[in-house]
């Protein structure tokens, strides 16, 4: 590969850019949030990333936010992935490897349908006591 | 632990975000005699009271994470640059660091070194670093002995716009693979 110039990556972008106008089935508030921690670092949430990356490129969907966070609080099925879209609940996934991040895609941003083995969520703050049951 | 020289740098830096830290820059510099890594940041920085406690993997810093009693990157890193003939370095103490000036992180990892970890995925992690909602101007220089190139992260948001979106980010991951692939 040729090393790209900032001249040839606007050019690129500015491609991009027109083929994505065409396209209407996207909104801005399409949210993916990844778990960036030690933990999540540990358990390959760089290659999550990456392949979220991919997928959605392929899939030709550019308008989905992703960002990083630290530690969700669910070191034990790193990497998390919080996926937030406008017309379904809010759902944390875990153990997303390179497989389950392209099911995500697939189906729950796609297909509108949760990936149900990968569902985990946060501890939960309403069930448990103060003080930790102490 | 972590398995790739990349992973380290990724946390180090995260570090210095989350000192909040508004120009930071990253040096990765590959050469025979070693990987040298450093990291300077101009965040809060920490007191030398700080800075002794910084290596304790049962330390971190109050209120960074609510709830926990630990704080692991730099006692990994510092585990791992010892074996593999490295160090992680500042003097006697093991980084430089002045409150309200900001820190550097050096790190060196010895490549003859069979305890050397790879140098792991240099691009997801520089883009990684790129899009960190807290990154601020940021600037990574990756160094061989006879090639280099470098990522401004506010040049690039003026080419690439947002670099939240996903579109954008996967552009941007191809520019740090041609400028990658480009070494020598």
């Amino acid at each position: 590969m040729a090393k790209m110039t900032l001249e040839e990556l606007r050019k690129l972008r500015e491609e991009k850019q027109e083929a994505l106008e065409k396209r209407s089935i996207e909104g801005k508030d399409f949210r993916i949030i990844i778990g960036m921690g030690t933990c999540g670092i540990a358990a390959g949430a760089k290659e999550t990333l990456s392949t979220f990356l991919s997928v959605l490129d392929e899939e030709k969907i550019k308008h989905v936010a992703i960002t990083q966070t630290g530690c969700m609080g669910l070191c034990y099925v790193e990497p998390t992935v919080e996926v937030i879209l406008p017309d379904m609940p809010p759902v944390i996934y875990g153990k997303v490897d390179a497989d389950v991040a392209r099911k995500i895609v697939k189906e729950h941003i796609l297909g509108k349908r949760l990936v149900t083995d990968h569902m985990f969520d946060r501890p939960a703050a309403d069930i448990i006591k103060q003080d930790g049951g102490r | 632990m972590h398995i790739a020289i990349t992973d380290y740098v990724l946390e180090v830096v995260q570090n210095a975000f989350e000192a909040n830290s508004t120009e930071t820059r990253v040096v990765l510099q590959e050469t025979a005699e070693a990987f040298a890594v450093t990291v300077t940041d101009n965040g809060k920085g920490m007191s030398e009271e700080v800075m002794k406690r910084v290596l304790d993997p049962f330390s971190t810093e109050e209120g960074k994470h609510p709830h926990r009693k630990v704080g692991l990157g730099l006692s990994f890193l510092n585990q791992a640059t010892e074996l593999a003939g490295g160090e992680l370095a500042g003097g006697e103490l093991p980084l430089r660091s002045e409150v309200g000036v900001g820190t550097t992180v050096r790190f060196t990892f010895d490549p003859a070194s069979i305890d050397t970890p790879p140098l792991g995925d240099v691009v997801s992690t520089f883009m990684t670093l790129l899009a960190h909602p807290k990154a601020g101007s940021l600037v990574i220089e990756r160094k061989t002995e006879t090639d280099g190139y470098a990522l401004d992260r506010k040049e690039l948001i003026g080419v690439l716009g947002d670099l939240e979106m996903s579109g954008n980010l996967h552009l941007l991951k191809e520019y740090i693979a041609s400028q990658e692939a480009a070494l020598s």
